[in-house]
């Protein structure tokens, strides 16, 4: 079904994407990350000793901060840090360093649509930056279900907002092994087929849900594969100086 | 291990709760083997929950949830509609770890999020709170107090929202000399043109109700308590309305990752849940035009 985008993308087009790794100096891991003209950076403190009051001390502790773009900190950045936290505890193999406390600070420098995403993006390739082990790493993308029913990926603010609902979907990065297939299945389903993350805004029905679901672990291949390259590219750069 | 002796041997009790502390992972992970909870539930079935006035409670989680209304001028892009605010407070009341100086973590996400439900669930129609268009709207304001926390905190606080907005009566209200909105004493002794003829309760569609699941390994649990969140942490929250629409699925994180047959499951179970609390915000509902 042929759909008309402002910018002139189809359905399952992303933006053009961006990232660099090392950006800022006195931050242990840092990453810029764009899709379009959403840009938001991420930095990475740690691991530093101690953990907080109420934290498990037989493990390591994430504490993600994030700051607007402009504005005073309200629930809306509370909700993010809380989303943010938890999804990247997950991905961090916590017992590696335990009693201590990573901090990761989300600055929003433009906000043009898939926000939350962006930044899950950003956060996770600063702490690749930052060498902090992790199982795996979360892809995020967002996904979007009109009223005529069709669902269009990576939106713009504006598309953001004429939508009937919205779902910021995270997955783990697509595999390539060279163990033979079926033994990488859980449940009869490929491990990246596994949501980390998914937070939705709007009613849509539970049939779109899970074609957002479909679209989202498409488009996380594809992201998948940006992200390797990149990592690639910049790890062969090594004459880069700190 | 004497689980199934605990009753009468007091050497064995002491040791199951020695036992539930110091390895509690294994204490839930031994009764999830059998398909049941410490609490004697199977996996998937919520607490008990009662609705009384506008304090609901599912298991030992109670919330209080109250409205006051204002009259305010609308905003200039929606002229004949009004407003709703919401907020969820956590007095120290609720838990050990909340205190005076230190808000819990919990409380701005839970507002937010009952906020974004709430709005986008269409449950409640603005312009059925506008006065008169382009001067005066009714402003709700929502607050739900905890008083306490024991699990599934957002599914209790929807349903405080709920059997509030359920509950609410518009007071009569008229247009004074100064064009400034009164409130009406009686229908005869005014001589104003009142601006609503009687005290009117809103007209709710689409109510939507929630069901919070913790996924350990291949297990759901349905409604956990405090204890079960704090051990497993993997927390999904589905909200269906009552038509089946997916209002909202939140999943932050966890060591989990849902596959689709998961998230049918927990579906499944919140369509099962929505049926259960339809019928006690029903009987409550009837209960309170009694009186």
């Amino acid at each position: 079904m042929e759909v008309d985008r402002e910018d002139g993308r189809s359905q399952n087009q992303l933006r053009p994407l961006a990232c660099s790794r090392n950006i800022l100096h006195r931050a242990h891991g840092s990453a810029s990350w764009s899709q379009g003209d959403t840009k938001v950076l991420a930095a990475v403190y740690g691991p530093k000793a101690g953990t907080k009051k109420n934290e498990n001390p037989e493990k390591a502790c994430i504490e993600v901060i994030w700051k607007p773009k402009t504005g005073q900190i309200g629930k809306p950045e509370k909700e993010y840090e809380m989303i943010l936290k938890r999804t990247l505890e997950s991905i961090c193999i916590l017992t590696v360093n335990p009693n201590t406390t990573t901090s990761i600070i989300v600055q929003v420098v433009n906000d043009d649509g898939a926000l939350l995403p962006s930044a899950i993006n950003a956060a996770c390739m600063a702490l690749v930056d930052a060498g902090i082990p992790m199982k795996h790493l979360a892809v995020a993308i967002c996904c979007c279900v009109a009223k005529s029913g069709y669902v269009i990926l990576d939106p713009t603010k504006l598309e953001e907002q004429k939508m009937k609902a919205f779902a910021y979907l995270v997955f783990p990065n697509s595999v390539r092994s060279v163990l033979p297939e079926g033994s990488l299945r859980v449940e009869g389903e490929p491990i990246e087929n596994g949501i980390i993350t998914s937070v939705t805004h709007g009613i849509m029905s539970v049939a779109d849900y899970f074609y957002c679901l479909e679209r989202g672990r498409a488009a996380s291949v594809k992201l998948s594969d940006f992200l390797r390259r990149n990592l690639q590219q910049q790890s062969t750069d090594s004459s880069r100086a700190g | 291990m004497g689980l199934s002796n605990a009753s009468g041997d007091l050497s064995t009790e002491v040791e199951v709760d020695a036992f539930r502390c110091l390895f509690p992972l294994r204490f839930y992970e031994k009764h999830l083997l059998e398909s049941i909870r410490p609490d004697a539930r199977p996996l998937g079935r919520a607490r008990e929950t009662t609705i009384a006035l506008a304090l609901a409670k599912i298991g030992s989680t109670t919330m209080l949830a109250a409205i006051k209304m204002e009259v305010m001028t609308p905003s200039l892009e929606t002229p004949d509609e009004g407003c709703i605010a919401i907020d969820f407070h956590m007095p120290p009341i609720c838990s050990p770890i909340v205190r005076p100086g230190r808000p819990a973590e919990a409380a701005p996400v839970v507002a937010k999020q009952l906020s974004d439900t709430i709005l986008s669930s269409g449950m409640i129609n603005l312009k059925e709170l506008s006065l008169v268009s382009g001067k005066a709207a009714w402003m709700a304001y929502l607050d739900i107090y905890c008083l306490d926390a024991d699990g599934a905190l957002f599914d209790t606080a929807l349903l405080s929202a709920v059997a509030a907005f359920s509950h609410l009566e518009i007071p009569v209200v008229s247009l004074n000399d100064d064009g400034k909105i009164v409130l009406s004493e009686e229908q005869g002794l005014s001589d104003r043109e009142p601006v609503n003829k009687e005290k009117r309760k809103i007209n709710l569609s689409s109510i939507p109700f929630s069901l919070t699941c913790v996924l350990h390994k291949n297990y759901i649990l349905a409604d956990p308590t405090a204890e079960e969140e704090s051990i497993m942490d993997t927390i999904v929250t589905v909200v269906l309305d009552s038509s089946s629409q997916l209002v909202s699925l939140h999943k932050p994180g966890g060591t989990v990752l849902a596959y689709t047959s998961a998230i049918q499951d927990c579906i499944a179970l919140t369509r099962q849940r929505v049926k259960e609390l339809q019928k006690i915000l029903e009987e409550a509902i009837s209960g309170m035009e009694v009186d």
